[in-house]
Order: structure tokens, then sequence, then C-alpha cells
């Protein structure tokens, strides 16, 4: 069958189009008429709302609530949102970021979906018109949900406690090897009272490093500090092999570069 | 097949065309307009070939679906040239040999051009970033930041 | 840019126009204002998609091929297989009378790496096409595969290509080309020091921009335009008239206009198919490649391994030199047969050895078949070549650069291939790139010339 565009004013009509069989929901386009242009016949129905609402970004009350059609390139631009500035620029050259949504970069499979590893160390709530998940739980299931992700949500740690890390092969920027980002609180006397770290390439989608945030508990960002957060990093990954880096590869690096991350 | 009506403007004159639904913007530009200045080299928004500006954002057109611009206005190199004398940046890529093959050409020139917009006075680092997801496998890069250098420099002298 | 006038002055005169002026390139204005015309910006009315259904397998024998859903699919207009193909195997060498034919158009009984072309869809759209493609059922039984090059050439390996009958070229020399000079073993015997190391290299991709592709249109006389973007345009041409049993004058071959070829778009693949598609059909017909298989199809540059073997004297005169090349073909010869006599030719490097043996194999393995990229047949030669010089100068405790003079082939010297050395400016080059370099060599190497020996 052809592919046909179909638009919605509400997610509520684009949702119950989506229960037709052979529909995909199409946001910035990069992942869905990529997959169309090479080949991909499963999908014949592309599916969109053009809700305002999925374009908004919403500072309030200490919470951060982004639409899921807000592009890689406005997140970036955004003056209230510098801590995210870096994952947002680590997606793509420009032209992508001007395209790729928050929503798209959540299903996006390893290796891409750098930012949806940012997201996954800011603890971001995933939602939908049926409520909100945890976004752990969201990657979890990501493969047989149907519902259109109508934004993301999140309560932004200090400036100095977001650390982010992509690491490729070609400069200024290309596909990553993995990314890292981490959000660390330390107690007054500099040692880590709580970490969440989270990893992308390093499974077939963004994962938690549990065994290293736990590792890192009390001890202080220092070379030895951090040695036993680094030697548990690889703990339960299953990195992807691709064109970039091989399984292997990726597992012997993934401590150098979380060191980088953590002593930086 | 369904066909939809797309209306656009495309480098300041406007263009109203029945489209097969999810036609890329490339494929309706090339097949149906007939301006081929943008190319598709991957199809999968790696290589820049294909770049457009729509409402001035740097965009790939093999990854946007034409109906999706309906009221857009939309940039190609094809309509840079002002009245038969070349955009800064045409004369720029000459004079610095920054084409070889040149199928990567009109690409890097939209995002030059987009960068230019906003930043007229680039730095280095500022270029590299701005061509970052434009491939070139010929001429080795160089030459292209030179080029969008040069033309920033031209920009800035007759400003002056 | 500085042009070194001090090299040669006296054999030169000092009058070049062109040389060091910078010069605008004819085709740029078209590139810089987008209206260059690549093959794939003509386009047709009624122009027929071509996509290629390709073997999931690295070697197997075809059972069956079942078009009959794929012919029914909404938009095809045809379905071509092996039997459609007038002379359905060829080797594009044949031309230069490099046989034997060795390679199928469309895939006939048996495929042998992984991505061969077994049956061409043509439809009124490319989604119609793609579709088509995914419907063609082949029963495939599966054959081991040999991916290695030193497997490959064992007793018992899996024989990949039965048009060769083995799993190496045979040239009129035998199982290789072979050079032989001097007395290799007496070199070695002689030596103070013998290194024998081996280097290796995987396929690389060209990667063009552009991928390669054609248009073909029919212009209502049993003569057909072919818009190519191919680096070969008459060895297209002739074995395209070949594999059709078509005289050339039917064909007209449009060209030139290149999105970046690099070598990889010298191979006679697209073309064919797209004009007897055009001309089964009567419909212009399309055949431009995706991404993915400009990536995994087209032919990457072989993979060789070369083992060296050399004997050098302290005081820094290489004696004996003997190398073993392997160059990875693929399942088909392509272009390389000749990449392998080239390393040959190119064996022992720039360099005066008295004592050379040379033996350079092409070797077929189910792998994708390789072909032409820059300076294929000694760019991995190369890199073999100058990586062993280094640790040659290493041995013994000789700077490398001045280990290179004392080698360095001159005017005068007898190659290994018994050509007579003329034209050399290596020592110049060298004298050149010391001086630019800031990597100082002792003056007697700086007063040394291409021309005489023992200057």
């Amino acid at each position: 069958m052809a592919l046909a565009l179909h638009t919605f004013a509400t997610v509520k009509d684009a949702n119950a189009a989506l229960k037709a069989a052979g529909t995909r929901y199409l946001g910035g386009g990069t992942l869905v008429i990529r997959a169309a242009n090479e080949g991909d016949v499963s999908v014949s129905g592309l599916i969109r709302s053009i809700d305002p609402a999925l374009s908004a970004i919403a500072i309030a009350g200490g919470k951060v609530s982004i639409g899921a059609s807000v592009t890689m390139a406005a997140i970036a631009r955004h003056p209230e949102l510098g801590i995210l500035a870096k994952a947002a620029r680590a997606v793509g050259g420009p032209a992508v970021r001007n395209m790729a949504t928050v929503g798209g970069n959540l299903f996006a499979p390893a290796p891409y979906g750098d930012f949806a590893v940012a997201l996954l160390a800011l603890d971001a709530m995933v939602g939908t018109d049926d409520g909100e998940l945890p976004i752990e739980t969201f990657l979890a299931g990501r493969d047989g949900s149907r519902a259109i992700v109508t934004s993301v949500s999140f309560t932004p740690p200090k400036a100095d406690g977001f650390r982010f890390l992509k690491v490729s092969r070609v400069k200024p920027k290309g596909v990553s090897v993995l990314s890292i980002a981490a959000v660390l609180g330390q107690a007054a006397d500099g040692t880590v009272s709580s970490a969440r770290i989270a990893l992308g390439c390093m499974a077939d989608r963004p994962m938690r490093a549990k065994t290293a945030e736990k590792a890192l508990l009390g001890r202080s960002l220092t070379k030895d500090g951090i040695a036993p957060a680094l030697a548990a990093a690889g703990e339960g990954t299953s990195p992807i092999t691709d064109p970039i880096a091989t399984a292997w590869y990726r597992n012997e690096v993934l401590p150098v570069h979380l060191g980088r991350l953590l002593l930086s | 097949m369904a066909k939809v009506p797309v209306q656009f403007t495309l480098n300041g004159s406007e263009k109203a065309e029945f489209i097969d639904s999810g036609t890329t913007l490339l494929n309706a530009l090339r097949d149906k307009i007939g301006d081929t200045s943008p190319k598709g080299g991957c199809h999968q928004g790696t290589c820049g070939a294909c770049s457009v500006i729509i409402d001035g954002e740097l965009r790939l057109s093999c990854l946007t679906l034409a109906e999706t611009c309906d009221g857009a206005a939309i940039t190609t190199t094809l309509g840079l040239a002002e009245g038969g004398v070349m955009h800064p940046l045409q004369r720029a890529f000459l004079d610095t040999f920054a084409t070889q093959c040149g199928f990567c050409t009109p690409g890097m020139i939209m995002a030059a051009k987009v960068l230019l917009d906003h930043t007229p006075n680039p730095s280095r680092d500022e270029v590299i970033e701005a061509l970052s997801g434009n491939i070139c496998r010929c001429t080795g890069y160089e030459p292209i930041i030179q080029a969008v250098l040069r033309a920033a420099r031209a920009n800035s002298q007759n400003a002056a | 840019m500085e042009l070194r006038k001090n090299y040669f002055a006296d054999v030169r005169k000092d009058d070049l126009h062109e040389i060091g002026q910078p010069r605008p390139r004819s085709d740029s204005p078209g590139h810089v204002t987008g209206k260059t015309a690549y093959f794939a910006d003509r386009s047709f009315p009624g122009m027929l998609h071509l996509k290629m259904v390709r073997s999931p397998h690295h070697h197997a024998r075809i059972r069956s091929i079942d078009t009959s859903e794929a012919e029914k699919h909404p938009g095809v207009v045809r379905v071509l297989t092996a039997k459609d193909v007038p002379h359905n195997v060829y080797t594009i060498l044949i031309l230069i009378q490099i046989g034997p034919e060795d390679e199928t158009v469309l895939a006939d009984g048996k495929v042998r790496w992984k991505g061969e072309a077994v049956v061409a869809v043509l439809a009124e759209t490319e989604r119609a096409a793609q579709e088509a493609a995914a419907k063609v059922r082949i029963d495939y039984e599966v054959l081991p595969a040999v991916f290695d090059m030193e497997e490959a050439l064992k007793p018992g390996a899996p024989l990949v290509n039965e048009y060769h009958g083995q799993n190496y070229y045979l040239y009129d020399s035998g199982e290789c080309r072979k050079v032989r000079f001097g007395d290799v073993e007496a070199g070695f015997a002689g030596a103070d020091h013998i290194l024998e190391q081996s280097y290796q290299s995987s396929p690389i991709e060209h990667a063009p921009t552009e991928t390669t592709g054609c248009v073909v249109a029919p212009e209502g006389n049993d003569r057909f335009t072919c818009y190519t973007n191919t680096q070969a345009m008459f060895f297209t041409l002739d074995n395209t008239s070949i594999i059709l049993q078509m005289p050339g004058s039917k064909l007209h071959f449009v060209g030139g206009t290149v999105g970046g070829g690099f070598g990889g778009k010298v191979d006679v693949i697209v073309e064919p198919i797209a004009i007897l598609g055009a001309k089964l059909t009567g419909r212009p017909v399309c055949f431009i490649y995706s991404r993915e298989e400009e990536m995994q199809i087209s032919s990457p540059r072989a993979a060789e391994k070369v083992v060296i073997k050399d004997g050098v004297m302290t005081d820094g005169r290489i004696v004996a030199r003997k190398v073993t090349g392997y160059t990875d073909a693929g399942a088909y010869s392509r272009h390389s047969p000749y990449g392998a006599q080239k390393g040959a030719g190119h064996y022992p490097g720039p360099y005066t050895i008295p004592n050379v043996w040379i033996d350079t194999y092409c070797v077929y393995t189910n792998r994708t078949p390789s072909s032409a990229m820059r300076g294929f047949g000694v760019t991995i030669g190369d890199f073999a070549l100058e990586v062993q010089m280094d640790k040659l100068a290493r041995l013994i405790g000789m700077d490398p650069l001045e280990f290179r003079f004392i080698n360095a082939y001159r005017d005068g010297d007898m190659k290994a291939h018994r050509q007579p050395t003329e034209g050399a400016a290596l020592i110049e080059c060298m004298q050149e790139a010391s001086r630019v370099a800031n990597w100082p060599v002792a003056e007697k190497y700086m007063a040394m010339s291409s021309y005489a020996k023992g200057a």
C-alpha cells in the first residue's frame, strides 16, 4: 500500500487513528520517514497531531514540562533549559536538530537516543493521554507502546548536579560510541549523597548503571573515590555492535569515559 | 492513490501541486517542480545533500513530507543567485575551490546560508558546527570552511 | 603555493604558464548554483523504478524462484530473472581479453555472496517495487562459505566460483603473478639481518555521496539513452552491448558528471539490467542504489594480505626482498585480477634491490566482489612496504629517511620487472620533504641526485 499521511488537530483523534493496522506516529520524521525511504513497507499510514500543546515548554513550580513535538534545536536555544542544551546539541547536525523531537528520541534505537539518556538520568516522567509513566518503565515497554507521547517532565537538578557526555569517533560530532548522563547530589563534605547514571549504546535502549550508582554513594569524586563505581560500570550492560564500535570496545571504554565525566 | 494539494513559496515564487500523500519534499521539489538542486545522497538524514531552508530553518528535505510544508517559504540553492549574480556564498565556494564533484555543494551552501543569516561573523568553530550535518567525500572540508569564512568577510565588508 | 625551481633546473625550461597558477574549474559554476545535471536529475514521464531482490546468504544453491505474487502486486510492470538476460554470464575485463566470464547479471542456480542480485522488479513507484520485491519467494539450499583468503586456497575449501574451477585467478604464469630478479635465497644467505612481517587490510568502501545508478529512456527507434554516473563510460557501453546482445549503435550513453566515484563506479552493474528493463517494458527506467546498497553491495577496495621478507645489511642496503601478496576478489573477478597484477609490478617499491621474488594471488571468497579504488593493487602494498622500511631502519639502528636514501631507485637502475628506471625524482622529493618537515639528514644525502649513481 502506498504511504499516506493523516493529520489530526487533537491527540485524542490521532490516538484513535493509530489503532488501525499498519500505522505509525510521525514526529520529526528522522526515524519514521527514514525507515520508509529505506524500504520498510510495514507502515502505510502515518499519523500526526498538530495540537499546539505538543510544542509547548512550561517551566513552573520547580518543574519542567516539554511537549513531545519540541525539537532539539528549540531546547538547545531555550534560555531556561541550559542544563539540557549540551544533550540537545549532541543530537545530529543542525538540520536534524531542527526536526528531531523529544518524543521521537524516546523511541530512537541505539546508537541514537542520546537525549533520552539525559532524560533517564533526570528521572523524567513520560506523559500520554492515559497519564504519566516513569521513563524507566516507559523505555522498558516502548516496543509495544501505542499511545502517543505528549510530554516529558522532570524536576531540574542544580546546574552543577547534571553532567552529560557523548563520545563519537568523528569531530565535531558523529554517531555515538556511547553517551553518559549523570545527576549527582553531593553532601557538604563533597561526598556523593545521591547518584543516577544513565548510559546510551550500552544496551538496545538507554539504561541505568545501578551498581555504579550504589558504588558512588558516600564516596568523594576523586580518582580513588570513583574507582569502585568504574569497576562496576559495565555490570548489566549488553552493548550494541555496529559499524561505529563493537560491544567489546564499548564495554572497554565505558569506565574510561565515566571516569572523565565524574572527574570533570 | 490519494492526491493531496500542497502550496508553498519556492525561492519567492508561489507553487501549487497535487502530490501523492507521503511524498517527501525532496521528491516533490525534484520530480514535480523540477528544482533538482537538493540532492538525494542517503535518504536517511545522514549526508545533508538534500538540505533546504524552510521558514528560515535548515531542514532535510528527504525526511520532510511535502504536505507538512503547506504555506511555508522554502529556499534552495537554485534560488540564491539574483539577476544572474551569484550569492556571496556561491562566489566564495567558487573562489576557494570548495567544490570537487559538486554533489554536496548545494546542501553545504544551504547550511552555510542559515549560519550567516543568524551569525554574520562566525568563528571557525561555529562554521564547523554549522556544517557538521553535511558530508563531503572529496575536498576534505577545509576549502569549504574557508569559503564560508570568506563569504562572511565579504558580507561584512559590503555592510561597512 | 610555492614552486621550488632549484630541482632539475638544468633540464627544464622555466616557462610554466599554467602550473602554479590558480584556474577556475569549468564545472564549479554549475555546482555552486545547483545547476549541474547529475544522472538522477533527469526524469521522464512514466518512468519505472527498479528494485533488486538480493541474496540473504553468502553461498547457496537456488532451488526455486517464485515471482507470481510479486507480478500480481499493484503497480508492478515486469519482473526479471536470469532467463530474461540475453548473455547473463559476463566479466568486465573481457574487453581486454581477461577472462573467463565468471559473473551473472542475475543469479542463475547459485548465489556466491550475500547481496548478490537475483530478481529485478520494475514498478510504477519506488514503494510498489519495494513491496513487490518483498513478495518474491526464493528457496535456497545454504552451502558452506569461505571468507578468508588463505582458507580459500587450502585443499578442500568450498569452491566459490565454478567458472574458475579453483579459488584463485589462473594467470598465464600460473596460480599467481610472478616476478623473479636475481637470486633471492642467495641474497638472504648473505644478509646481516632478515625481517619477515605480514600486513593485512579490510575492504574499504568508497562511500560516494551520490549513490550508483542510471536513468534509461527508450528513444522509440529501438535505441536507448542511458544517463549514468559510471566512471567507465566505454567499458560500460561495450559490456552492456555484450550482455544485452545489442549493437553499440543502439546504445547512447550520457555521463561524465559523477557525484563522487573514487573508483567505486567503474563496474558495469546497474546499466545493463536497467536498459533491459526499458527494452522489455518500453518505458523509461531508473535504477538507483539506496545508501544501504551503496555501502553493502557496491564493490569495495579489496582486502589484502602482504607478507614481506627482507634481507638487509648493517650499512643500510636491502639485498633481498620476497613479497607474497593476496588480493581478495570476493566472489567474482571484476577488476581484481588486474589489481593483483599491478601489485606484482609495483613491488618491491621505489627501491633498487638486487634480488627480488614476488608472488601475487587473486583469490576468490564468498565476500562482496571487490574492484577498483584509488590506486588499487598498490596502495595497501605501499602501506605495508613503508611500515616495513621503518621497521628495517629500526632493526639496524638507522634514521628511517637516510635508510630510504640509501635504497632509493635512481635513473638507470634496473627494476625487478626489468624496466630501466627513468624520470625518477625520489631523491629530490625526499630532499624537499626533509627540508619542509624539518627532518634533517646527513649532508651526503642532500648532495645526492636521481641522475648519477654514486654522486
